[in-house]
């Protein structure tokens, strides 16, 4: 049976927090809806990418929104889950030297790029731009199975989602299960951050 | 001594983030450095000097997202 109560508790802190997310891929995209079923009250979304087919087999879109920019396509899906939650899309690509911009003013950053270096420099810009900003990543998302091999790596403020022995995406494949997997380790990371920080507040 | 990823690792003078990581045989391309809590970034690989008594982290970046 559910505690209505402990919900209603935990639902009621993460209506007022908001976490910025930086690509809408198969982490992003995975991310944002669990964010929202969670009941967080704020989602800043950042992608410049449209929805292609190859993106079904892993990424939080349906067949009726190819050729949608994934920032509208993605609002519209969290929408249709819960209306309340606000959605602040953005629809650009993360520039270096201004990386942090979209996300000055949210409460947590998730990083879910694609392309290593890009991963890389956005971790570094928002560690020195928003120190104290408390900053989840992921590295080692690509091929099957190895679920044991995930961990969490805490430096500091940043949180690395991280299997250090896992193939690249150009030596695997991208794929559901564990694309999924990763997506909801950040989100479940990203909840701990907050909620363990009211706790010690 | 400097500690890099948990291990004790001589220190060497003038050795730099480049120099530290080409010793430790690390051939991955991309990575995340830090230094004594402070996150090095790339492009001072081969400027920045890694101090004695130092605790270093590496981790590997690979693509996929």
């Amino acid at each position: 049976m559910v505690d209505l109560r402990k919900r209603e508790e935990v639902r009621g802190k993460l209506r007022r927090v908001s976490v910025g997310i930086a690509g809408l891929g198969g982490l992003g995209s995975n991310a944002a809806v669990s964010l929202a079923r969670a009941g967080v009250g704020k989602l800043v979304l950042v992608d410049f990418d449209k929805v292609e087919e190859n993106n079904l087999d892993r990424q939080y879109y349906f067949r009726h929104q190819i050729g949608k920019f994934k920032v509208d396509a993605l609002a519209e899906n969290i929408r249709s889950i819960d209306p309340s939650v606000e959605v602040d899309g953005f629809n650009l690509r993360l520039e270096r030297g201004f990386m942090e911009k979209p996300f000055n003013d949210v409460d947590v950053v998730v990083e879910a790029l694609d392309d290593a270096e890009i991963k890389a420099a956005f971790i570094e810009e928002i560690l020195s731009k928003l120190p104290g900003k408390p900053l989840v990543a992921a590295s080692g998302v690509a091929g099957y199975g190895s679920s044991d091999n995930i961990k969490t790596l805490r430096l500091g403020n940043l949180f690395l989602c991280y299997d250090e022995h896992a193939p690249s995406s150009e030596e695997s494949v991208l794929i559901a299960p564990r694309v999924a997997l990763i997506a909801n380790w950040e989100a479940n990371l990203v909840l701990e951050i907050v909620l363990n920080r009211w706790l010690s507040d | 001594m400097i500690e890099v990823n948990g291990k004790q690792v001589e220190w060497r003078k003038d050795e730099t983030v480049d120099g530290l990581l080409k010793r430790m045989g690390y051939s991955f391309p991309i990575v995340i450095v830090r230094v004594n809590d402070r996150v090095v970034p790339y492009t001072e690989f081969s400027r920045f000097v890694v101090p004695d008594n130092s605790k270093i982290d590496v981790v590997r970046l690979v693509s996929g997202g």
